[in-house]
């Protein structure tokens, strides 16, 4: 029998299934039968097959004003069960050697389902016999997910022109430590929130300082794109490690972070008002930066160009089109998006700068990218993706799960894994990305 | 001869590349509204001068006029701005955008910010109904035959308001009936004053279509012809410059033992859809069994199936007497069966590897060329020496890299190696795939060489006059089936073409 991805796939499913089932099944003493009686007034239960029996994994929803506030009671036994069967039932079909083409697309589809389900199946797993506040995290899987995901949007300016951008890390740990020497410096002379901005502004023009020698490097230069992203990233670590010691350890400035705020009437609405509509600027900024990107790329002259040069530089030069002003420009943008996505961690986040402070996150950028195939909207619910996996670290030490946090944090790549490398097929990039322009 | 205007003309254009003179001092002239053929073999720098014409290049001497004017095209932009318009061999498309906006691109239509695809579209129907050249504005250009892809770049020309159009070897990737399809477009463009410049170096093309033909060699215009009474082999002449022999002579074949025997072979391709179905034929010993079809009909997932590069799904291979179905690859070369793949580039040979080292690609490993585990270099540098001379392979030594050599000599240097080697099963797909019209000429020969030798030849192309000259006996295959195999005796264009187009033979001539 051929090997093929859908196999692996439904062996592991078929694996995880069974052991959730075996640990299901030895509980089912727990499972208490439904009763009408037995329903609390002010619980909406969910898809509950019986009364909230011994174990439960409650998730709230608190709200200011009490009235709006509601629980999920999830029976963690029956969940599992109904999960450890879908589990099972999704690899048993996935080893059927069916070969026509609907089954496989109903193999492909259930498989992708149950990779969907592992994320709130670990939620609810963890958070057995405890409650815990959904609201604050999926707040934070937002505020999380920000630099990653105007990192990824970053990753698209670039990489859709045509030039691979390993570097935004690099860009991003620029933008943080200039844009907080900038805030040291000014501060003292301007009232208010007024260094902040300063600042971001800074760590802003820094990121597309560091694009603009990366499109040197590699568009007038030809030098290999990962070759030039990696002096990038290094050259950047050496940097911002000497500024701080030089400058920002020798600053006496209050370290304050931009502040809060809510948008009117918005932030009323119950769950999404608190998630969505309270925060600070740059997380405001991201929502900006996914619909500006999609818009650009999709329906405006310099989008189609750039998809164009992206895919098939030959053919836009026969038409007239720069092909290196068109990547260097684009290079230069996503550089400026990196340095903004830096700014979200030292003045935003932090008040202040720490070596290497953006640990790997414009490489987790990346690979929301990749995850999204390169579309702002994909990328951007890949970067949530990986904002909810870190915000579920926290949450897992919070409800004290004795599963070791390193495990916990592989989540989100294995879904990765999974949905991307797996079964939504290749991920396609933009045909010409990597290759330097040649003019035969 | 033609009283009408001239719109576009080169005088003493010349251009140098390192080492090589591309174009020297050429003169041409194109009147409004005619076909102006241009005959060159590979490297004759058709392409250098059109490239020049069109911006893409900047000529070292000479100038250009378009309407009698002198003028300086800088790049594509001038070009166009001039009413230049060129469809290049390899189209210059964007697969995953659509025709409306592979079409609007660099002359972009907006309302505010944002793109105009309404006002393109319309456009694009307007020309599209004009010219005769139909197409959906909406569909994705990876989604379309090439045919269309054509006439999307054609479009892309009009749309610039070209009205002198460069049509590079239009017909190179064309079916008979697309490319009796263009030349319809072609005329439609004459008759609205648009000029053309059609570069191949098919000659029955070129005299069939043409007002007028300019022939180059070696950078050089070395003659013009009049198409009404040039012919074929005058021109092949003019451009190989020595006397060709187009047709293939050959005996009447003596087929033996069948060496290939296909049973009910079933093969799916990349996207795991069934691209040969069910096929049964067999090749005898001393016999060319020539495969038809237009490109895309199961011929290369059929050929890498019978080579063990692609898994067969179901059915039977047996070579000379032997199931080698799902072998490796090496045991079925070693079974004796020789290929000279389709995409020489990509699966013939190791481009940065020298002439030599791909002169032992499968038999590296064995006697005379290993001893023990080394190499034994002087039987490889002998054998190598002796094959380029053989098969008359161009290159100043053995020792230069394969990809250095040009597309005709690649191909020649292929050939050596696979025809050399004991076989009994000969497999060539396209072998004059771009190859000039001297070593089309030579190969054929070969080929028919290795027949008379008792090898039985599976030969795959795609371009019907190949086919017809030399093969013994004719299968059709269309969307993954072999639809009729009739002997060479009595095949015509005619009924071939409409086979490959798929229009199966009544039932009724045949019981």
């Amino acid at each position: 029998m051929k090997i093929t991805r859908t196999f692996i796939f439904s062996i592991v499913f078929l694996l995880a299934g069974g052991l959730l089932l075996i640990a299901a099944l030895q509980r089912t003493n727990e499972i208490v039968p439904y009763r009408m009686t037995t329903l609390p007034q002010h619980v909406v239960p969910s898809v509950a097959f019986e009364a909230p029996g011994v174990t439960t994994s409650i998730l709230r929803f608190p709200n200011e004003d009490d009235s709006l506030s509601f629980n999920l009671e999830i029976p963690t036994v029956s969940y599992s069960l109904i999960v450890a069967l879908l589990f099972v039932g999704v690899g048993t079909y996935g080893l059927v050697p069916l070969q026509n083409e609907r089954a496989q697309r109903t193999k492909t589809n259930g498989l992708i389902l149950a990779g969907i389900l592992i994320i709130p199946t670990v939620l609810i797993l963890a958070a057995a016999g405890q409650s815990t506040n959904m609201i604050s995290m999926l707040g934070a899987s937002f505020r999380l997910g920000t630099p990653i995901i105007i990192g990824a949007m970053a990753g698209i300016w670039c990489e859709r022109s045509g030039v691979v951008n390993i570097a935004i890390e690099g860009m991003m740990l620029t933008g943080a430590a200039f844009g907080f020497v900038a805030y040291t410096f000014v501060t003292a002379s301007i009232p208010g929130q007024g260094g902040l901005w300063i600042g971001i502004a800074v760590a802003v023009a820094s990121g597309g300082l560091m694009a603009l020698l990366h499109a040197w490097l590699s568009v007038t230069f030809k030098t290999d794109q990962i070759i030039s992203g990696t002096v990038i990233n290094i050259m950047a670590l050496g940097l911002t490690a000497f500024m701080r010691r030089e400058v920002i350890l020798n600053a006496d400035a209050s370290f304050e972070t931009l502040s809060e705020f809510s948008i009117p009437l918005l932030s009323k609405i119950p769950v999404l008002g608190e998630v969505l509509f309270t925060g600070k600027p740059i997380f405001f900024s991201m929502f900006l930066l996914v619909i500006l990107t999609h818009v650009m790329l999709y329906y405006t002259r310099w989008g189609l160009r750039t998809r164009a040069v992206g895919e098939n530089p030959h053919a836009a030069d026969t038409l007239g089109i720069n092909v290196q002003r068109n990547r260097y420009i684009n290079v230069i943008i996503g550089g400026l998006i990196a340095g903004l996505a830096g700014a979200w961690f030292s003045l935003e986040t932090a008040g202040g700068f720490r070596d290497g402070m953006t640990s790997g996150t414009g490489f987790i950028a990346l690979a929301a990218m990749i995850f999204g195939k390169w579309t702002p909207f994909g990328a951007a619910a890949g970067g949530l993706l990986f904002g909810f996996s870190q915000a579920l670290d926290t949450r897992f030490q919070l409800l004290n799960v004795p599963i070791p946090v390193q495990f916990v944090q592989m989540t989100p790549y294995l879904v990765t894994m999974i949905v991307l490398a797996g079964l939504v097929g290749r991920a396609t990039a933009p045909k010409a990305v990597g290759q330097p322009y040649e003019k035969e | 001869m033609s009283e009408a205007p001239v719109v576009l003309e080169v005088r003493g254009l010349t251009k140098r590349f390192p080492g090589v003179l591309a174009n020297d001092h050429i003169d041409l002239k194109l009147h409004q509204g005619e076909v102006l053929g241009l005959l060159g073999e590979n490297g004759a720098g058709k392409s250098t001068l059109m490239n020049m014409i069109y911006g893409l290049y900047s000529p070292d001497e000479g100038e250009i006029l378009v309407n009698g004017k002198p003028v300086n095209i800088k790049n594509p932009n001038d070009a166009i701005a001039l009413g230049i318009g060129m469809v290049h061999q390899h189209f210059q498309l964007v697969p995953v955008l659509t025709v409306t906006e592979n079409i609007m691109l660099g002359t972009e239509s907006v309302r505010g910010p944002f793109l105009d695809r309404h006002k393109a579209r319309q456009r694009i129907l307007q020309i599209s109904q004009q010219y005769g050249l139909d197409v959906d504005p909406d569909a994705l250009v990876q989604d379309l035959p090439v045919g269309v892809q054509q006439r999307v770049e054609i479009i892309k020309a009009l749309y610039r308001h070209a009205n002198i159009l460069i049509l590079d070897e239009p017909s190179a990737v064309l079916t008979p009936q697309e490319t009796q399809g263009l030349f319809q477009v072609m005329r439609t463009l004459i008759d609205q004053g648009v000029s053309i410049i059609f570069i191949s170096h098919k000659l029955k093309e070129v005299l069939h279509i043409c007002d007028n033909i300019a022939v180059l060699r070696l950078g050089k215009v070395v003659g013009s012809a009049d198409p009404k009474t040039a012919t074929q082999e005058s021109l092949a002449s003019m451009m190989v410059g020595r006397e060709v022999l187009l047709r293939v002579e050959k005996s009447p074949a003596t087929p033996g033992e069948p060496v290939l025997a296909v049973q009910n072979l079933t093969v799916q391709d990349d996207r795991n859809l069934i691209a040969v179905n069910n096929l049964t034929f067999d090749v005898h010993a001393g016999e060319i069994l020539g495969i038809a079809g237009v490109q895309g009909n199961g011929q290369t997932e059929l050929v890498e199936a019978i080579t063990s590069l692609r898994p067969v799904v179901g059915g039977k291979i047996i070579v000379a007497g032997k199931d080698v179905t799902n072998f490796t690859p090496r045991k079925v070369t070693e079974t004796g069966v020789s290929h000279v793949p389709e995409d020489r580039q990509k699966h013939g040979m190791v481009s940065s590897f020298s002439i030599r080292d791909n002169m032992r690609l499968q038999t590296y490993y064995k006697k005379p060329f290993a001893k023990g585990i080394v190499a034994n270099d002087k039987a490889i540098n002998q054998a190598s020496e002796q094959w380029v001379a053989e098969y008359d392979v161009r290159t100043p030594s053995i020792f230069v890299s394969m990809g250095s050599l040009s597309g005709g000599n690649q191909q020649k240097a292929v050939v050596a190696r696979e025809f050399t080697r004991a076989s009994k099963l000969l497999i060539v797909a396209q072998p004059t795939r771009g190859v000039d019209v001297g070593s089309i000429e030579f190969i054929h020969k070969q080929i028919v060489k290795m027949r008379d030798a008792g090898t039985g030849v599976l030969l795959v192309s795609t371009e019907l006059d190949e086919i017809l000259s030399l093969s013994d006996r004719i299968a059709v295959m269309y969307a993954g089936e072999i639809i009729a195999i009739i002997p060479a005796a009595d095949a015509d264009r005619e009924r071939i073409g409409l086979l490959m187009a798929g229009v199966r033979e009544g039932a009724v001539q045949h019981e």
